[in-house]
């Protein structure tokens, strides 16, 4: 379950991300303040209260919504939606400013040449400059996603039955909390340390392409 | 919506944001106590001695926050010896063991920011202070840590920041923070936006608070680079 929600998560993630970062380096000035708003929000307030305010507050809207098209009974959220949209914006928060690093990053001129071309504007953003800027925001996104997978053990607390929940149902059947807390802390270890080898292995396949000549003077550059 | 819960209910937040505060300010006080000694042990070439190091920066930064909580606060009573032993009044409030837990959570996170910092520093430095003669106590008293500090200050005030968010976690073991403290007032009142929003904005003007607070720092330690630039 906590694989499940990290994923979730961090796909939602990414398109929030990828649409921030656009909405902040657009030359329209609303777009920009809505990017610049929801970052600032979003890195300024603790996770575990963006949780409580969508699994709690979404239920009052969602009913308003449901009551124009003439519904009335309660509607819930499930924790797992609510937890995958909660962190999601989190990580969104997060991923716009690494995605807008990446962007920035990348040589005006690749734009251009590519315009020159007479590539359409879709074709530019995914032909040429995602791949590039996606090499670029791999680590970053990398850090995000290890930092994802520890808040899913915030959704515990709305109740959905991830490795935290069943630690905390486990030690309320045993009374020995150090044991399986400290058991549930391996294994998110584990988690960590899994995640973590894939990430570098991504990494090397998003180099793989690299020019080698290109590689080694950026090596040269950093001695 | 119903904005009249928030203005009834505000001095209770206002407490609460108090107890995040001093949350915050505790833990990061020993966190950074406490991460100094780790960096520098970290960076020590003996295996021996950057093994430990090493270990306690993986275990808390490769596990959830709340996992650590539960595990001081739940976990600790397991042990008879705990129990039975003088720190026992502190453990079992959850106040001080959010605190304890938050500090250790945050050392480890300062020991690496100031294990690259200090790595960071141009080696030209520190054969300058070796040519002086220096001892290595007074190099890293007079310039090595000084120095460190300025180049970490960024990076340090980003993870008060995230330890402002983090605090919120100390909610799930009954202690009355700005979070716990908005969860006690909705379960009265039954309005979770109101209150839940304006908790938000409380957190975004203590982060704001930080942010200024950690410019002024900046320009204080950082006083050489204003003057060059």
């Amino acid at each position: 379950m906590t694989v499940r929600v990290t994923l979730a998560a961090t796909f939602l993630g990414i398109a929030l991300g990828l649409l921030g970062a656009t909405a902040r380096l657009s030359s329209f000035l609303p777009f920009r303040a809505i990017g610049g708003a929801y970052v600032g929000v979003i890195r300024g307030i603790p996770e575990l209260l963006i949780v409580f305010l969508i699994y709690f507050g979404s239920s009052r809207l969602l009913m308003a919504i449901a009551s124009w098209f003439g519904y009335h009974d309660y509607i819930e959220l499930n924790p797992f939606i609510a937890g995958v949209i909660a962190l999601g914006l989190t990580f969104g928060g997060y991923a716009t400013e690494v995605f807008r690093g990446a962007f920035l990053a990348i040589h005006k001129g690749q734009t251009e040449a590519a315009q020159a071309l007479g590539l359409s504007r879709f074709r530019v953003f995914f032909g040429i400059v995602l791949p590039q800027a996606w090499r670029i925001a791999l680590p970053g996104l990398g850090n995000l996603i290890l930092i994802l997978m520890k808040d899913t053990a915030l959704i515990s607390v709305i109740g959905l039955e991830e490795l935290t929940r069943k630690t905390s149902m486990v030690v309320n059947a045993t009374r020995e909390p150090f044991t399986w807390y400290l058991t549930a802390a391996v294994m998110y270890l584990g988690l960590t340390v899994i995640t973590t080898t894939l990430l570098r292995y991504m990494e090397e396949q998003s180099r793989k392409h690299e020019h080698p000549t290109d590689a080694a003077s950026s090596h040269l550059v950093k001695e | 919506m119903d904005w009249s819960v928030v203005a009834e209910y505000y001095p209770r937040l206002i407490d609460g944001a108090w107890v995040t505060l001093q949350l915050v300010v505790l833990s990061g006080f020993i966190g950074i106590i406490l991460a100094i000694p780790m960096a520098l042990a970290r960076i020590s070439n003996k295996r021996c001695i950057n093994q430990f190091p090493r270990l306690y920066i993986f275990f808390f930064r490769g596990t959830p926050l709340l996992i650590q909580i539960f595990l001081i606060y739940y976990g600790l009573s397991q042990f008879e010896w705990v129990k039975n032993s003088a720190l026992w009044p502190f453990l079992r409030e959850p106040y001080w063991c959010a605190v304890i837990t938050l500090g250790l959570h945050t050392t480890a996170y300062i020991a690496e920011i100031l294990r690259g910092a200090l790595q960071a520093i141009p080696a030209g430095e520190v054969e300058a202070c070796r040519v002086m003669g220096m001892r290595k106590f007074t190099m890293y008293r007079c310039i090595l840590l000084p120095r460190a500090f300025g180049i970490m200050l960024p990076a340090y005030s980003n993870e008060i920041i995230l330890m402002l968010k983090g605090s919120a976690l100390a909610s799930t073991i009954t202690l009355l923070d700005l979070t716990g403290m908005a969860r006690t007032i909705i379960a009265r009142t039954y309005t979770p936006e109101e209150i839940y929003i304006a908790a938000g904005a409380i957190y975004l003007l203590i982060s704001w608070m930080f942010m200024a607070f950690f410019k002024l720092l900046d320009r204080y330690f950082n006083k050489h680079r204003l003057v060059t630039v």
